[in-house]
């Protein structure tokens, strides 16, 4: 049974995802990989504003394909995770309370999450045409000279995502694995 | 001596590049979707049934099966009786460039490695030439992921590690990897070698149709056990638990120096693309 999940996801709300249910997202998403996430992360060590409100923001780990003419975006599945690991921290102590990505979460991440209330979702990695149909529109925020990389506001609708760590750090790679192998 | 205008080059790895990301070739399938019926495990059932219906929509939307389409990685086997009219490496670039440009895709190559400025046009292409008899070019364009290449590794095994050593190297890269490189994986292992031709045979191994078992009966039992071994890990489809961790193991050797036993192990996730033409 999938929860349906309206965003923004405040720290409240985040606290009551629980490892391993299978969410449907609606509302705005921001989008950031590696490129991006540096830049926002110096602005927040400089105590400069950040292009978007990262309050309660949830963001997706994703490089789309081109939109074809006529499309809102292209392909957009989640890319690695543990490369924006070094920035994570920061953004989650500013506010941010969703990521959404693929694989495996250093403890650092995971330490913050449990601190401020925060959740890591993952999207299914390699997946991008079916995730895409989701998006109903996109727009560049900042950085537009990272082309594929650039900050972008999605509004999305039922994107299915599963929560892999939770705000109390249980993690659905190790226990998902666990209940199989004993099952 | 035939002559091949290197124009052709370029309209066919343009026409390959687009077709290798759209469309999801059918060994790996059937792979899946033969996964998908012995499956047992209810979270992996559901992720292999999305994974199934995204690539039956890019086949039908036109689109990237995946959003990484890479970076293009070209292989081309040509005949010594070929004469190419032109700049064989531009030609390929000129393709990669028309078919990123042409077919929507990804621009995921930076100039350099430290100073990271996109090319902005996916070009270079990683280029592998190879002679072979004949008056004909064999054209291969593979585009290759980075979230599996990340997760691949090379060792310089002793001699006296032997074939014990192997698998606990292999069987070690994908229990490190675990969910990052996209599971189900397709693993190529390339043994042999020098430490550069190790991790050529290991990228060549995932060119192969996974239908297809090694020629030599020994190195087919052992492709077979590895699969067996890594998909009783438990990681399974995206890592959350269940059967399916890995479609197939392919495995590529070749002689080495009675010092070394060099093993490499390139990965590669469940959108496993490469597509073939002749020229």
């Amino acid at each position: 049974m999938e929860r349906k999940i309206t965003l923004p996801i405040t720290r409240e709300i985040a606290r009551t995802i629980k490892s391993g249910e299978s969410c449907l997202l609606s509302g705005v998403i921001y989008t950031a990989r590696d490129a991006a996430h540096k830049r926002l992360v110096e602005l927040v060590e400089k105590g400069e504003k950040l292009p978007f409100d990262i309050e309660n923001a949830t963001i997706y780990y994703v490089g789309p394909t081109p939109a074809k003419p006529g499309s809102v975006i292209g392909s957009a599945g989640p890319t690695t995770s543990y490369r924006m690991d070094t920035y994570s921290p920061a953004l989650i102590a500013a506010g941010e309370t969703g990521m959404i990505g693929k694989g495996k979460r250093g403890t650092e991440v995971v330490d913050a999450m449990k601190r401020y209330g925060a959740v890591y979702f993952a999207a299914i990695g390699g997946a991008g045409a079916l995730l895409s149909s989701c998006i109903r529109s996109a727009k560049i925020v900042c950085y537009e000279d990272l082309g594929a990389e650039a900050v972008r506001r999605l509004v999305v609708e039922d994107l299915p995502v599963v929560a892999v760590i939770d705000s109390e750090g249980n993690n659905l790679y190790e226990e998902g694995r666990m209940a199989y192998l004993n099952a | 001596m035939r002559e091949i205008d290197a124009k052709l080059i370029t309209e066919t790895v343009a026409r390959l590049a687009v077709e290798a990301n759209c469309l999801l070739p059918g060994d790996i399938k059937n792979r899946i979707e033969r996964a998908r019926t012995e499956e047992k495990w209810p979270t992996a059932q559901g992720i292999l049934d999305k994974i199934i219906e995204n690539y039956g929509i890019a086949e039908r939307d036109d689109m990237p099966i995946c959003q990484d389409t890479g970076v293009c990685c070209v292989f081309l086997r040509i005949g010594q009786d070929v004469h190419i009219a032109g700049d064989i490496t531009e030609a390929v670039n000129e393709g990669v460039r028309r078919g990123y440009a042409e077919g929507y895709l990804r621009k995921s190559v930076v100039g350099d490695p430290l100073r990271r400025v996109n090319t902005g046009d996916n070009t270079p292409a990683m280029l592998y030439t190879e002679l072979i008899p004949g008056d004909r070019i064999e054209i291969t364009v593979a585009p290759k992921g980075f979230g599996s290449e990340n997760m691949s590794r090379l060792k310089m095994l002793k001699p006296s590690d032997g074939v014990g050593g192997v698998k606990a190297f292999v069987l070690e890269t994908v229990e490190q990897a675990g969910p990052n490189p996209c599971p189900p994986i397709v693993v190529g292992v390339g043994i042999g070698g020098t430490f550069d031709k190790a991790a050529l045979l290991a990228k060549k191994a995932l060119m192969r149709s996974a239908d297809e078992r090694s020629a030599d009966g020994y190195y087919a039992a052992l492709e077979d056990e590895l699969l067996e071994s890594i998909n009783a890990l438990g990681i399974g489809p995206q890592g959350f638990g269940g059967r399916t961790t890995a479609l197939a193991v392919n495995i590529e050797t070749m002689p080495t120096h009675i010092a070394g036993l060099p093993v490499a192990v390139n990965i590669n996730c469940h959108v496993t693309r490469h597509k073939s033409a002749v020229i």
